[in-house]
């Protein structure tokens, strides 16, 4: 009954997500405030609607209800009650009623602001997010229903179904099959909804470029009213990639946290053109140019998110990701289409409106560097996107399946984060419409002095990998060039005012949160730099069957093979387990605990033994695919230099965020965007 | 006669049971190490589960292919050699790139010539918007509007040396 209650609910939701679509444009084409007004009433009780479907969805599966295929397929009775409520986004069914949920979410934020400066771009603002709305409704009612349930047929066939097949009886199993081991990580119960919030709520900054492309609004306002979007979707989406590289690193048991997988480049790819947005309209609020660019970067972004999303649902590629499959591919496929298309055609529609309001002064301006800067981000995405797709052409073309692996993106992508960095180090010292070679290298000098001293240390020190001092100095120009314009910042400030270092520095970054919060994020970009350096350089890894008392050696380290031990867990899953002593320079460092665990589904999960310091992290793995025995078990032991700094740069990234949206009242007021 | 045939097998079996494995032996290397099979094994996809280096491949028949490895590290094969017969086994596949043969070609030559066509697109148009540009435009403006992250208005480009400067000095006058 909850069931059916629950498909009823998903079912009246999409129906009125129709309806706002059709009401808005009814509205926008008979020039009727009611119409559009009703269309906003309509998108304002999705959200209270959908959260009724999902609640009883999570009710049915805290509750154990197995007759429901898809609470059967992800639940079991001695998973803790924690993980039955968050295997709502744990299958395919799922995830889209999440995708759904957030989306609705914040349709009704949209809904909830004061729209009366920008009333005739509602109506359009509306339909593309009802339209986005209505799409994901009629997968989960039409394709993934996560209200299906179970039935035996007269034959004794087990079959799912959402109404009572002719002749079958209602079949409940007394247990389900339960979570996939791998997403019961605490990094994966996060990781969907941060990725999905960064997804939808790129769908906002698209929605008011549409309006404006449809209602021929060329000025920089939908820029001005989405920009905290954008920057809410851009974090939450680099928080997906970042919590998604941390379960990789700590479930998957391969020693990194990237493997440039294709569903890993698919969240990556609307990131790209996400943060190539975030620079480029810059560029249009302070000097009006690249109007058309702008346009075309949110529906790319737009069009990722969905491509993304179609690549991780639909299983037409298949990895280690891909852990559902189904028949809801072509739906993706001509929705991207359809939106992709008619989105490009409104922009060459409106092409010549969008012109520049003043022309480019300088190679050296800082919109000339951040457009320079877009250049890279769409040559990493051109690499990612055709890596991705190749294999489907190849196999399409000569019937011939290839892999486009690691070596493919590191090759070709490296180079161009490298200039990125160097970027990230130059623009913030041009400045907008004039700035010369002679200005900009009177900027540079400064920081560039400890730069070079940072190069000859590491020289001295005996680094001669050219690619990682390249690396490191690029990191160490954009620290030092970031901390000279606080210190800029802060003394000028203080020649006016006659405050003291620290409340001068603070009020500065309080007055202009977005350009010093945007130098935080910067600051924090490089510190994970630092970690991806010293992983992807200098890793080094060996593996070694032992038995107890033997050791081996890494980098320095030695680690004892003490003892193993097999036993049950109170969840049902028999963990094995073996301890290790790390010794260096013959001083015991302390013990790690690599294991593996099997499931009752059979399924195994490998967590590494890892010792993490500033310095390095030592990963050693049970290598549960080797034969193990009490008498000599196999380990894989990996040294990783310097890859916690990655995760205390994504630290760091969150309070950058946290200070670069932080409400500016004064510019609040001043734009009327509250 | 076959007594005698007989004498010569009973003498030279026992001797070809103590030479044959010691020939055998000096033709193989000595048991090639894990790290050894891990080496090639990273550089091979897992046949079966796509996108999964063979290194770590938990799968039962990837544990019997890294033992091909072995055996074939052992047999003296080269890296080479033993990519090779994965790949004449199981398609190009196993390959972390795709060969450089035929179509494959595409993989690697349309990135550069897309991102070298959008380099020279760019560069073509700022040539033009710079010889637009650099026609007299209103200078000397207000200079807060440089480079600061929160200003509003888009207003004439000044042309102060020290622009950095008088922006702060004049966005801490306007909030103070």
């Amino acid at each position: 009954m909850l069931a059916q209650f629950g498909y009823g609910v998903f079912v009246l939701t999409f129906l009125l997500a129709l309806f706002s679509l059709g009401a808005a444009v009814a509205g926008y084409f008979n020039k009727s405030d009611r119409w559009v007004e009703a269309a906003r009433r309509g998108l304002f009780l999705i959200f209270p609607l959908i959260t009724t479907g999902v609640l009883t969805l999570a009710y049915l599966l805290v509750t154990g209800h197995y007759e429901l295929q898809y609470v059967y397929s992800v639940t079991s009775n001695d998973m803790p009650f924690y993980l039955k409520l968050t295997a709502l986004w744990g299958g395919q069914a799922g995830s889209l009623v999440l995708w759904s949920w957030l989306m609705a979410a914040f349709a009704f934020a949209v809904t909830l602001r004061k729209w009366d400066r920008d009333h005739e771009l509602l109506p359009w603002v509306i339909v593309v997010t009802s339209l986005t709305l209505a799409f994901f409704l009629s997968l989960t009612i039409l394709y993934e229903n996560p209200f299906t349930r179970w039935w035996q047929t007269a034959g004794g066939e087990f079959i799912g179904r959402m109404f009572a097949p002719v002749g079958a009886l209602p079949l409940t199993p007394a247990d389900g099959q339960g979570l996939n081991p791998l997403l019961r990580h605490p990094g994966m119960i996060i990781h969907p909804p941060m990725l999905y919030l960064g997804f939808v709520a790129f769908v906002i900054p698209y929605a008011f470029a549409i309006a404006a492309l449809v209602t021929g609004r060329s000025d920089d306002r939908w820029i001005r009213l989405t920009r905290r979007w954008t920057l809410v979707a851009w974090v939450f989406l680099s928080l997906g990639l970042v919590l998604g590289m941390r379960w990789a690193y700590d479930v998957l048991g391969w020693g990194g946290y990237w493997a440039w997988d294709p569903v890993e480049i698919a969240a990556l790819m609307p990131w790209l053109t996400g943060t190539a947005f975030l620079h480029s309209v810059m560029i249009q609020e302070k000097r009006g140019m690249f109007k058309q660019w702008n346009m075309l970067l949110i529906i790319l972004t737009y069009a990722l998110v969905i491509f993304g999303t179609f690549l991780t649902r639909s299983g037409v590629l298949s990895s280690v990701h891909a852990f559902a499959q189904s028949a809801i591919g072509p739906m993706f496929f001509v929705f991207i289409g359809i939106t992709f298309v008619t989105s490009v055609a409104l922009l060459i529609y409106r092409w010549k409106d969008l012109h520049a309001e003043v022309e480019m002064h300088s190679f050296f301006s800082r919109e000339a560097l951040f457009l320079l800067n877009n250049l890279l981000f769409m040559g990493v995405l051109i690499v990612c996107f055709w890596g991705v797709i190749f294999p489907l052409i190849s196999e399409l073309v000569t019937g011939q399946k290839v892999t486009v692996g690691p070596p493919f993106y590191l090759r070709a992508n490296g180079p161009l984060f490298g200039a990125l960095l160097a970027l990230m180090g130059i623009a913030p010292l041009s400045a907008w419409g004039k700035s010369t070679f002679k200005t900009l290298g009177r900027a540079l000098w400064k920081p560039a002095i400890p730069t070079g001293l940072v190069l000859a240390v590491l020289v001295i020190l005996g680094m001669r990998n050219w690619i990682a001092l390249v690396g490191f100095l690029l990191v160490a120009f954009v620290v030092f060039v970031t901390l000279f314009e606080f210190w800029r910042g802060t003394r000028s400030r203080q020649k006016k005012t006659d405050e003291n270092f620290l409340v001068a520095m603070w009020k500065l970054g309080g007055h202009n949160r977005r350009r010093y919060g945007g130098y935080l994020i910067h600051l924090s970009m490089v510190v994970m730099a630092i970690g991806i350096l010293g992983i992807e350089l200098f890793q080094t890894t060996t593996q070694k069957t032992m038995a107890v008392g033997e050791d081996i050696q890494i980098s320095g380290y030695t680690l004892r093979y003490d003892s193993l031990a097999q036993f049950p867990h109170a969840d049902g899953r028999i963990v094995t387990r073996a301890v290790l002593t790390v010794f260096k320079n013959g001083k015991s460092l302390g013990e790690l605990y690599p294991r593996y665990d099997y499931y009752a589904s059979g399924q195994p999960m490998t967590i590494a033994g890892v010792r993490s310091t500033l310095a390095d992290d030592l990963y050693v793995v049970l290598v549960n695919w080797e034969n193990v025995s009490s008498a000599q078990a196999p380990f894989k032991v990996y040294h990783n230099p310097l890859v916690n700094w990655l995760w205390i740069g994504s630290l760091m990234f969150v309070f950058g965020f946290l200070v670069a949206a932080w409400p500016n009242r004064d510019e609040d007021r001043q734009e009327g965007n509250k | 006669m076959k007594t005698k045939s007989i004498l010569i097998l009973s003498i030279c079996m026992p001797l070809m049971a103590i030479l044959v494995p010691i020939f055998t032996v000096s033709a193989q290397k000595a048991t090639p190490s894990d790290d050894e099979v891990n080496a090639i094994a990273h550089q091979l996809y897992c046949p079966v589960c796509e996108n999964t280096p063979l290194d770590v491949c938990p799968t039962t028949a990837c544990h019997q292919w890294r033992e091909l490895i072995r055996q074939m590290l052992s047999e003296g094969k080269t890296e080479a050699q033993i990519k090779q017969y994965f790949v004449d086994y199981y398609g190009a596949r196993v390959l972390s790139e795709p060969p450089r043969t035929g179509i494959n070609w595409l993989v690697y030559v349309v990135p550069p010539v897309a991102f070298m066509a959008g380099a020279t697109l760019l560069f073509l148009a700022f040539r033009t918007w710079k010889r637009i540009g650099s026609e007299p435009v209103a200078t000397g403006g207000d200079p807060s509007t440089q480079g600061s992250g929160d200003d509003i208005a888009r207003k004439p480009i000044p042309n102060q040396d020290d622009e950095y400067i008088s922006r702060l000095e004049e966005e801490l006058r306007k909030r103070n």
